[in-house]
């Protein structure tokens, strides 16, 4: 590997001040930092350093979401195919699994490479402009945003909510480690609300529109989402015949029950559907120490305790699904384990990340059934979350500083008696 | 029956190169260093010129805020040179030994009969004073204000440590000697011991609070002691000095004496043979690295590899430093999938667990390059300071109340406790590669600095 430095060393003064390409300093640098961790050595404090670093740490996250990645490529071929009748539940997962996977590929690929490429893009002109060194945190925001698209979302629009997120939610704030709101959520709540039109109905499922006018669909497939059904039965007693319809299809051996939920064989986003697929991801993610599982395991409780208290309550059909249910459909497993860790728009100190994952799941599962115009709560309840982390890390802080405050007076106290 | 307190949180780095038990008398070294930027806070105005002889103990130059301070030559000789840096700031003052062993004579002061003036002058004069650091600020102390309480480690634990057993063995009687004599120095709480909780060289000392302490590093350093046993609050000063000085002092004032001995932990991976060397404060190094020379590829580290300074092979050991590191530079670059950050890391030391050495046995050791394994960047991971900072305080927030000159924060976050080492392993373990302990010694600078 000596001979590729010696060639990086050659052309190095092209890049460098002064030299003919010195505009694209920070592409030639950030390339060479990636093929080689510079021989920087520490001054002025610590002479050894950890092993560890940013690039290390952000490629387990882009590893944890493997799972997820495949797994939704694959389902969305599965789904496309299921709802033109080419297959049936009752095929064995490997039928026609290279159409399922060519199919998936053809729809998620594009949008990796234009997440990627437009993000990266305003990174590399921000770098630039700012003079410093890129930052690895796009590598693993630029995975999470096609994760949480619709598979037939234009890729135009993921173009514009990733210019979006990238300058108003990181880069006015400065960049990695500066903003308040998490990236990729923030890419998707842009599309919500930009375009609130295309990004409901019919996108969930490939070409889900286009089958049906062609006659293809089979009965039961909408192209809506497991949430999009249950939205539907708000507000609705819950003996009326289209709610115990919907509800039919969460009952054992309907089209979201709970194991095809879990396993991920239901419509959604990308990467979201498999619980298990992000189970892995999240054992991956707690077994390096990278994800926290705090938030993860608070998150999780904070979900199933809003479950369980609409259980309680009752008031309609979508009250009565079981917590176990709630939680492992929709976005909140992705939301849990990959956007409520992310560091940065988290909490930040350990007994705010309790409560911070605590609240974010326990919201999430609220606003997904008191609010069926919008049925994915979890954007909303983790970005709501985001806004209110610093307040609870100053709570905490506040704690602890009243807690030395206290021990100085009554010092103080004692000296001045004695 | 002593208290037993437990540090959870903390680290140990399991480095190679750990000094044998054996102690050997380190070659005696032709130039010896005074250097008073080793002494925070001080500003020196010189006493000597070049080419004036002196004796072990003679006044090399004095504190410019607090001229009874007296920085003494540690060995008789000739001062062979000033070193002046920018500004003319004094760097050191070299003095050539003459090994004649000729010595100022101090009085001999019995610590129990004599009041505190006297212990203190003769503390000052006899240039035992200057290795009293203080707290808040981890600055050299000031002999005017009468410190709460004296804290002294009892061991340490840093990565690669001289033995404080070993370096104490034999001289326990000096050492009741100095704490007698700290006893009167003292404030109402009087001085304390944080000791290992096995350890028993400490058992019949008197005039000391003896608390004992369990746990990984930072367990021996001072500041984590004083948190623990006698918290340090606004408004209060302490002293606090290391064990062996505390022994010199016991010389001093018992045989009038001034005779700065430092049981040396010379080690690290490079060092040819590591083990205890005795040696007086501010020899060369050359006399402790046993000939190794390869300034090229080699970091000499005068103090531990955390907190410690980059001497060079031609440097000496600092004021306040009782261990030598040898370890290898790391200033070649890393190939990603061999070495870097996409390597399977099998030789990798991470703290993290994203490197998969933290499966391996706790009794292997690793050899560590100052590579700093990747670049700085902006604070993202959190929750990784914490592990290792054993403090009721949290790292990062006072860390950044500093980068963002918000003093009152500072104040309000306890910067009172804590000196840059006890944020070493922080450091250490900081994935953005941000030079914590720098930050927190600028924030301590300043701090002292608007509160003049």
């Amino acid at each position: 590997m000596k001979a590729l430095h010696n060639i990086l060393d050659s052309i190095r003064p092209h890049f460098e001040e002064g030299g003919k390409l010195s505009k694209f300093w920070v592409v030639f640098d950030s390339l060479e930092t990636f093929a080689f961790t510079p021989g920087h050595t520490n001054k002025n404090g610590v002479h050894i350093r950890d092993g560890v670093d940013l690039k290390r740490t952000m490629f387990l996250v882009i590893l944890a979401l493997v799972p997820a990645l495949l797994f939704g490529t694959w389902n969305q071929g599965h789904q496309y195919l299921l709802s033109i009748g080419e297959i049936s539940v009752s095929d064995s997962w490997d039928t026609m699994i290279w159409d399922k996977l060519l199919i998936g590929a053809w729809k998620v690929l594009p949008l990796v490479v234009v997440s990627y490429g437009v993000g990266l893009g305003i990174e590399f002109l921000f770098a630039g402009f700012r003079k410093h060194s890129i930052n690895e945190g796009f590598l693993v925001s630029g995975m999470l945003i096609p994760l949480i698209m619709p598979i037939d979302v234009p890729l135009w629009m993921v173009a514009v909510a990733v210019a979006f997120s990238v300058i108003i939610a990181k880069e006015v704030f400065g960049g990695t480690g500066m903003n308040i709101l998490n990236v990729a959520l923030t890419a998707r709540a842009f599309l919500f609300f930009a375009y609130p039109k295309q990004l409901s109905g019919e996108i969930w499922i490939h070409e889900v529109a286009a089958s049906k006018a062609d006659g293809l669909l089979v009965d039961g497939y909408t192209g809506a989402t497991a949430l999009g059904h249950l939205a539907s039965t708000v507000g609705k007693p819950i003996m009326n015949a289209d709610v115990t319809s919907v509800m039919g299809m969460f009952d054992a051996g309907g089209m979201y029950s709970l194991s095809n939920a879990f396993l991920g064989l239901i419509p959604g986003s990308i990467g979201e559907t498999s619980a298990l697929a992000i189970l892995i991801g999240a054992a991956l993610l707690i077994w390096t120490g990278i994800g926290s599982w705090k938030v993860m395991s608070s998150f999780l409780v904070g979900g199933l305790v809003m479950g369980f208290l609409f259980n309680l309550m009752g008031m309609n059909a979508y009250m009565t699904l079981p917590p176990i249910h709630q939680v492992v459909m929709g976005g909140f497993m992705f939301g849990m384990v990959f956007m409520a860790t992310d560091p940065v728009s988290a909490s930040q100190t350990e007994r705010g990340k309790w409560i911070y994952g605590f609240l974010g799941g326990f919201l999430s599962i609220m606003i997904r059934v008191f609010n069926p115009a919008y049925p994915e709560g979890v954007m909303m309840a983790i970005l709501f979350m985001n806004v209110m982390a610093p307040l609870i890390d100053h709570y905490v802080i506040q704690a602890n500083v009243s807690k030395r405050e206290k021990r100085a007076i009554l010092a103080f106290e004692q000296r001045a008696t004695a | 029956m002593s208290r037993t307190i437990r540090i959870r949180k903390g680290a140990n780095i399991r480095l190679t190169g750990r000094p044998s038990t054996s102690v050997v008398d380190a070659p005696p070294a032709a130039i010896y260093a005074v250097q008073p930027p080793d002494f925070i806070g001080v500003i020196p105005k010189l006493r000597v010129k070049e080419g004036d002889a002196v004796m072990a103990g003679s006044s090399l130059f004095f504190s410019k805020d607090c001229p009874s301070v007296q920085f003494a030559s540690p060995v008789s000789g000739i001062v062979k040179s000033i070193v002046r840096g920018g500004k003319r700031k004094i760097l050191a003052v070299l003095i050539e030994a003459d090994h004649q062993g000729r010595a100022e004579s101090f009085p001999v002061i019995d610590p129990k009969t004599a009041d505190r003036t006297a212990i203190l002058g003769a503390m000052l004069n006899g240039g035992l004073f200057a290795f009293v650091q203080q707290r808040p600020f981890a600055v050299s102390a000031d002999p005017a204000i009468q410190p709460r309480s004296i804290h002294i480690s009892g061991f340490n634990s840093a990565p690669l440590a001289p033995d404080m057993a070993v370096a104490l063995n034999g001289r326990m009687e000096d050492f009741q000697t100095g704490i007698h004599a700290l006893k009167q120095l003292a404030g109402s709480e009087g001085v304390h011991i944080g000791v290992r909780s096995n350890e028993t060289i400490f058992s019949g000392i008197e005039g000391a609070n003896v608390t004992q302490f369990e746990g990984p590093h930072p367990s021996g350093n001072v500041g984590v002691q004083i948190h623990h046993a006698a918290p340090l609050n606004k408004g209060e000063i302490l002293w606090t000095m290391h064990a062996e000085d505390v022994a010199n002092l016991g010389v001093l004032l018992s045989k009038g004496s001034y005779h700065p001995l430092r049981v040396v932990g010379a080690g690290g991976s490079e060092h040819p043979a590591p083990k205890h060397m005795r040696a007086m404060a501010g020899t060369a190094l050359t006399s402790l690295t046993e000939g190794h020379q390869d300034a090229e590829n080699t970091r000499y580290i005068s103090g531990d590899p955390l907190t410690g300074t980059d001497a060079g092979a031609a440097g000496y050991l600092g004021g306040l430093h009782h261990q030598v590191t040898l370890l290898p530079e790391g200033n070649e670059p890393k190939f990603l999938l061999t070495e870097g950050w996409l390597s399977p890391g099998l030789k990798k030391f991470s703290l993290s667990r994203s490197y998969p050495t933290w499966l391996m046995p706790k009794s292997k050791e690793f050899t560590m390059d100052t590579n700093s394994n990747g670049e700085e960047r902006a604070f993202v991971v959190t929750g990784q300071y914490e592990p290792v900072f054993p403090f009721d305080i949290y790292p990062v927030q006072l860390i950044k109340s500093i980068m963002a000159n918000d003093i009152d924060g500072m104040e309000k976050l306890g910067i009172y406790e804590v000196a840059p080492e006890d944020f070493a392993l922080c450091e250490y373990a900081c994935t953005s590669k941000i030079a914590v302990q720098k930050v927190v010694r600028d924030g301590l600078d300043m701090l002292k600095k608007e509160l003049g």
